[in-house]
């Protein structure tokens, strides 16, 4: 048992919900009691969808369970079937219909539908939401495709005249700007002369899935949801995959350079024109007061990882915590993390990730809505860069994180909660005027004026959990008062490295002099 | 006490009178009992909710709640893992150390609820023995107490009911010596619970207890003495609990719209044999400024057809405001269960021929939506969007169960929440 207050990822059957509510003309029967039918909340409000998603919930209560689940199982099957008429039929348990053991599949195949019929094994009690919609995209994938006429297993030699082509795998509904990453993505393809065969789940049908196999390779968006079933094609077809997720500049020229290679075509189309204004605004003089900012970054591995690369080499930011919740790539991201020297935080626990931030003190948090309201309690500027979302992560405009119109969205997300660089110069100079007082928001965002405790935010089984050992020295007034001088967004780490060097230097009472001491030894 | 309370009666209506009620069954489109902890745990400041159950619950309730996130809610799900169900760790053990941890983290809680789940009741977790067991660690300090959220047991709003009826047993017992008193059941906001106070001072009645209180501490006593009146039509449960410690329920429609609510207030009226001038004195300023507030919607409300899917059993209540005060016509009054007996004032006060249907099958009921056309539709948030996309204009119902709506004023926004998605559809030109 695991005490919980919020969680990265939902169930693994919500996860097969995306899946199935992405595609066209694929019914999903849950097995489930009537509390489960939240989910298609997600969907309809969260993501403001026009229709429903296409699930049927058996809706079972106590008194089924003394008679016949399966037959009430049954029942919904051959209902939802004669109403909806798909082409492709997925069924399974949540949670509480596990426990049951009607065996969704056994029942469903019995009733002899003329169409495919999928189960879906998600033990909801051991994975998540990204599993499960992994192992619902390779399940569909598996038996649409197989079979199908391939490239007989073997890479295809790009013949002159023929443009190349490929699949993009892994959107799904209720992705983090999965909409317009596609459409993103597939502009970039087109520049270069890549055709797109088929987009996948996202407003696939079954009939799409049968022709993944007539790509020359496959483009894994979201390696989180699409790699499993991305690994059998390259099995069964022989096609490559492409799994760098252009997020930012750097890495999407790398994914244009790696699709060049695989296609033997000319990169340069993509590359030569002024594609992103990322890395002039990067170099404009206003961003020098960027160049160190400390930052905090946890999300799913794929943008995680990615956030890490932009924020350390697209803008100059110091990456001072990178972490993820996709327990299943946590080697990529302790990979990713070594290059910024520091040790990546693997964890579904969210307490974890806000002790982590309320440690470090970082300047800015790129997380999910889970960081914006951690960032929110201690008074840190914040963007959110990954799933789990809210209303708010789908706006109405065009807005998507990858390629180079994505790089210029995440320069604009990431650097807009940020003090501007002469307002901060102009905090540490005027700290008593009325208006650019300490603890007062960047006043480009409207906030109120409502002074932010940093301190006293943090809850206490956080403050009070000691960052190294030996004993704590004491600050004297005066010290103490300077201390305050300090602008409070960079006090805490003020605070947090005198201490330190105290300790090292086995000062037990911090006057202004160690104050000043410990600032020279931290600059560089 | 001598006075006795009669069934509120209206004039021109015989209460004998009974609409036939329809029944369904098939998917239903409802949210678990879970759901009811997103208010609860506001109303109670010094409460925590500790959902027993699987990783589903506490993503529905991060849903629910995703309109409103709190830096850290007073509410949290001990998930069940594998370990768990297959006997290699003991169920119990893990709960008492989820039940530790939260509690040295949170030292301010006072009252622990264990709710179980679905999960939870099919593998037969024992919530009542845990209850027990850490009321005796954790004693005086914090007393836990526990419910069934399960949504293979109860709907939506009966987990407030489900969570009341716990409290009950814990009441203390009023003293022999006690004059009669009132108490009103059912979590109202803090601004209703004060207006309700100040009517019932106007009119001599009190003292006046409210379950749940706002602090777990405050709990009001109950006995033979204590008259008490349900603010919610959903808490059959909690209501049996008091009358079996001897309270006396006091049965009246619900305090909705002007009419329900000095119908309501009557009632306690009547019990305390207030003087009909006195209790006229006491509310008639307030129901004028509510029947003043209802005529600016009325024009925009007369005549449109409504239809109400079931939701959070208040369906049939604010059916009868909307169409006695407001002069809607019911196309479809659908309600996930409906409590007769608490019931009765209420059916008494609908036309014959109102359609309610007690029970769901979504997909039948779709088809009578669209087969309507309504000009309002009154759903679940799971339906709203997909139904405006239809061309249907929706009012969520859940904005019912979160916003102040009880009580005179409070009427008029309550009729401007039926009022406001017919406005935005005269105003959007694109």
């Amino acid at each position: 048992m695991q005490l919980s207050l919020w969680t990265y990822e939902g169930p693994p059957h919500i996860g097969a919900m995306r899946v199935a509510t992405a595609m066209e003309h694929v019914h999903y029967v849950l097995h489930a009691p009537q509390g489960d039918t939240y989910a298609d909340l997600l969907f309809t409000m969260i993501e403001r969808r026009q229709k429903r998603p296409p699930v049927t919930y058996t809706t079972f209560e106590a008194r089924d369970l003394g008679s016949d689940t399966a037959e009430l199982f049954q029942g919904a099957v051959r209902e939802a079937f004669d109403r909806f008429r798909p082409q492709a039929m997925l069924v399974g348990s949540s949670c509480t219909a596990s426990l049951l053991q009607d065996d969704p599949g056994g029942l469903a195949r019995a009733l002899g539908l003329p169409i495919p019929v999928i189960p879906l094994d998600l033990p909801a009690y051991q994975r998540k939401e990204n599993w499960g919609a992994a192992e619902t995209f390779y399940r569909l994938v598996r038996t649409f495709a197989a079979g199908t006429a391939g490239r007989d297993g073997q890479p295809k030699e790009p013949a002159a005249a023929v443009r190349p082509r490929c699949n993009l795998l892994g959107a799904t509904a209720l992705g983090f700007r999965h909409r317009d990453d596609v459409e993103e993505v597939a502009k970039l393809l087109a520049r270069i002369g890549v055709e797109v065969n088929v987009i996948a789940p996202l407003g696939a049908t079954p009939a799409d899935l049968a022709r993944l196999g007539a790509a020359d390779f496959n483009v894994v968006l979201y390696p989180e949801i699409g790699a499993t079933a991305a690994q059998w094609l390259k099995r069964e077809f022989g096609q490559p995959l492409v799994s760098a997720a252009p997020l930012g500049v750097g890495a999407t020229r790398d994914f244009v350079n790696e699709i060049a290679r695989l296609t033997g075509i000319d990169p340069e189309p993509a590359l030569s024109d002024q594609a992103s204004r990322l890395p002039w605004y990067s170099r404009s003089v206003d961003s020098t007061y960027l160049t160190g900012k400390r930052v905090f970054i946890f999300g799913d591995a794929t943008h995680a990882v990615a956030a890490a690369r932009v924020a350390a080499r697209e803008l100059g930011f110091e990456v001072v915590g990178l972490g993820s919740y996709s327990r299943e790539f946590a080697r990529e991201v302790r990979d990713a993390a070594r290059q910024y020297d520091i040790e990546a935080l693997i964890t579904d626990n969210y307490l974890e990730v806000e002790a982590a931030i309320a440690a470090l003190q970082p300047e800015l948090v790129l997380g999910t809505q889970m960081e914006r309201h951690i960032a929110k309690r201690l008074g840190i500027p914040c963007a959110v860069i990954s799933a789990p979302t809210h209303v708010q992560d789908y706006p109405a405009r065009y807005s998507p994180q990858m390629g180079f119109e994505g790089a210029n969205v995440l320069f604009d997300s990431w650097v807009h909660p940020l003090m501007m660089g002469l307002e901060e110069h102009l905090l540490t100079m005027f700290r008593e005027d009325f208006e650019f007082r300490d603890g007062i928001a960047p006043s480009h965002l409207g906030t109120p004026a409502k002074p932010v405790d940093v301190a006293a935010a943090v809850p206490a089984s956080i403050a009070s959990a000691p960052p190294a050992p030996g004993p704590a020295a004491s600050w004297d007034l005066e010290a103490e008062r300077e201390l305050r001088k300090i602008p409070f967004f960079v006090r805490g780490k003020a605070r947090r490295n005198t201490e330190s060097f105290a300790r090292v230097r086995g000062v037990t009472v911090i006057t202004v002099e160690t104050l000043y001491d410990a600032k020279a030894h931290f600059s560089r | 006490m001598t006075c006795v309370t009669a069934p509120v009666v209206m004039q021109g209506l015989a209460a004998s009178r009974q609409p036939a009620i329809r029944h369904e069954r098939g998917q239903r489109q409802v949210f678990c009992g879970l759901t009811g902890i997103v208010w609860l745990h506001r109303k109670m400041q010094d409460a925590f909710f500790l959902v027993v159950g699987s990783r589903t619950c506490a993503h529905l309730l991060q849903s629910a709640a995703g309109v409103m996130i709190f830096a850290e809610p007073r509410f949290g799900t001990a998930i069940i893992d594998e370990r768990d169900l297959a006997g290699l760790a003991d169920a119990n053990d893990e709960l008492d150390r989820a039940v530790g941890d939260l509690l040295a983290r949170r030292p301010d809680v006072r009252l622990l609820f264990l709710v179980g789940s679905c999960p939870s009741e099919v593998i037969k977790l024992d919530l009542s023995r845990a209850a027990a067991r850490l009321s005796a660690t954790f004693a005086p300090d914090v007393r836990v107490l526990h419910y069934s959220g399960s949504g293979i047991e109860t709907t939506f709003t009966d987990g407030e009911d489900a969570c009341l009826a716990s409290l009950v047993p814990g009441l203390p017992a009023e003293p022999l010596t006690a004059a009669p008193s009132l108490l009103i059941v059912g979590a109202l906001p803090d601004v209703v619970e004060d207006q309700f106070c100040r009517l019932f001072a106007a009119m001599g009645i009190g003292p006046v207890g409210f379950l749940p209180p706002r602090q777990s501490r405050q709990l009001p006593a109950v006995g033979a003495q204590t008259r008490f009146l349900l603010a919610q039509p959903f808490l059959d449960a909690t209501a049996r609990a008091l009358e079996g410690r001897g309270a006396r329920w006091l049965a009246a429609p619900f305090p909705f719209g002007a009419e329900g609510t000095t119908a309501w207030l009557r009632a306690a009226a009547d019990a305390w044999c207030v003087d009909p001038g006195r209790f006229r004195q006491a509310t008639q300023a307030s129901e004028e400024r509510a029947r003043h507030a209802l005529a600016r919607h009325r024009a925009q409300l007369a005549g449109k057809r409504v239809f109400f899917f079931p939701d959070s059993q208040l369906e049939v209540p604010l059916a009868r405001f909307l169409w006695r005060e407001l002069g809607v016509d019911l196309i479809e009054v659908g309600t996930p269960y409906l409590h007769r007996r608490r019931h009765a004032a209420e059916i008494a006060l609908l036309p014959d021929d109102v359609p309610i249907w007690e029970g769901q099958h979504l997909e039948r009921q779709l088809d009578r939506c669209r087969a309507a056309q309504p000009d309002l539709v009154v759903c679940g948030l799971g339906l709203a969007n997909p139904l405006e996309a239809e061309g249907m204009t929706t009012k969520w119902s859940i904005e019912l169960v979160f916003t102040p709506i009880h009580g005179y004023e409070q009427a008029g926004d309550l009729a401007a929440l039926f009022a406001r998605p017919l406005l935005r559809k005269q105003r959007l030109e694109v």
